[in-house]
């Protein structure tokens, strides 16, 4: 530098609490926590398996422990944080998909995300009806 | 000052290098008409109250990318926001978030020039052809495969909103990465394979965990996130195949 003296001095503002500046980045972060508790889920799910494998006595407790008051709650929970995971993973599919045309124009990304929605609510039925009919 | 003015209380993030340790607020009673953007608003202050403040802008009309700011927290274009939105309530102004501010609503876009250059955001032929040969044609079908993504102004709005690049900017970043894509998507181009050099990299398209804010904000519907994110599976493709096929495209 000669005589002439730098008066910049460009100033970089925190990032620290990014999240809190827009609802937008609340609901990213309410479909990233979500993960966790699915997580959580197979896990019981896995508990169960194991616990299949150790036999019938095993087994029924652990159907016994899911019963329990407490269990239970946690799976209203865990339906509801499903249900919101599975809606925010079909808002963002769209964006992971090459364009789609249908009939010469470009399918737009909330059809998309409808069609994929319905598809899982249907399938989810199917399941039920499925079990509960081999349940009577 | 004539009939028909409203009064709006703008506040503006002051910030002067040579004096200030960091950014503060400082409000200007701004009178305004009803078709007033928050644009003409700070030109009203410079012009009238306080001729200190600095801001970039050129065209008024959405088209060259200067008045990229954030108007109460949202990444905005100063010239398509209007200041009858706000009132009678006040607004916030200040200078995009995650660049370093300059001076006042003036950000540092260093970092942005350098990323766009290195991407090649300009057509490299697949085959070279001679001016006796003609244009390069392409379909309309060929060209609606990146036509969206060829609107870029180049705002810088996305990257005001991506936290990734926020947190670390060393990602290349929404707009870029886009116009990465509008090139590759070109049916004219071959240069994908040496683009994906950078789109491959953490700091490519697999920095991006779609939030997707950046398509919210794009003041021409550019859709980065759509642009990024329908990468991804042609990346991990090209991951794969390079075990079969050496001369693959990452470094």
């Amino acid at each position: 530098m000669s005589a002439q003296t730098d008066k910049r001095k460009p100033y970089l503002r925190p990032i620290r609490g990014w999240w809190k500046r827009d609802s937008y980045y609340i609901r990213y972060l309410a479909m990233e926590a979500t993960s966790i508790l699915i997580a959580l889920y197979a896990l019981i799910l896995l508990f169960g398996l194991l616990r299949l494998g150790q036999g019938e006595a095993a087994f029924n407790g652990w159907l016994e422990t899911l019963r329990s008051p407490l269990s239970v709650g946690l799976h209203s929970l865990l339906l509801l944080v499903f249900a919101y995971h599975s809606y925010s993973w079909f808002k963002v599919m769209p964006k992971t998909l090459p364009a789609i045309y249908w009939r010469g124009a470009k399918l737009p990304q909330p059809m998309i995300t409808r069609i994929g929605v319905a598809a899982a609510v249907t399938i989810n039925l199917l399941v039920i009806v499925v079990l509960a009919g081999m349940q009577s | 000052m004539t009939d028909g003015h409203k009064i709006i209380e703008m506040e503006v993030l002051r910030y002067r290098p040579e004096q200030d340790q960091e950014p503060f607020y400082q409000s200007y009673e701004v009178p305004f008409l009803d078709d007033w953007s928050v644009l003409q608003g700070l030109q009203y202050i410079k012009d009238d109250l306080d001729s200190t403040l600095s801001f970039r802008w050129s065209c008024r009309m959405a088209i060259c990318g200067s008045c990229g700011m954030m108007i109460d927290g949202v990444p905005s274009l100063g010239c398509r926001t209007f200041l009858r939105n706000y009132h009678p309530g006040k607004l916030r102004v200040a200078a995009l978030e995650h660049f370093p501010i300059e001076r006042d609503l003036v950000v540092v876009v260093d970092d942005f020039m350098n990323k766009l250059t290195q991407i090649k955001p300009y057509l490299i032929p697949k085959q070279v052809r001679r001016l006796d040969q003609g244009e390069y044609l392409q379909t309309p079908q060929q060209h609606e495969q990146y036509r969206q993504f060829s609107t870029c102004i180049n705002c810088m709005l996305c990257y005001a909103a991506c936290p990734q690049y926020g947190m670390n900017s060393d990602f290349t970043g929404p707009g870029i990465l886009a116009l990465m894509h509008r090139y590759n998507a070109d049916s004219r181009d071959g240069g994908r394979a040496q683009r994906m050099e950078l789109g491959h990299a953490d700091e490519g398209v697999w920095g991006c965990t779609a939030v997707g804010y950046c398509s919210e904000v794009c003041p021409k519907d550019v859709d980065p996130a759509h642009a990024i994110n329908q990468n991804k599976m042609g990346s991990a493709i090209d991951y794969f195949l390079r075990f079969v096929r050496p001369r693959g495209a990452s470094k």
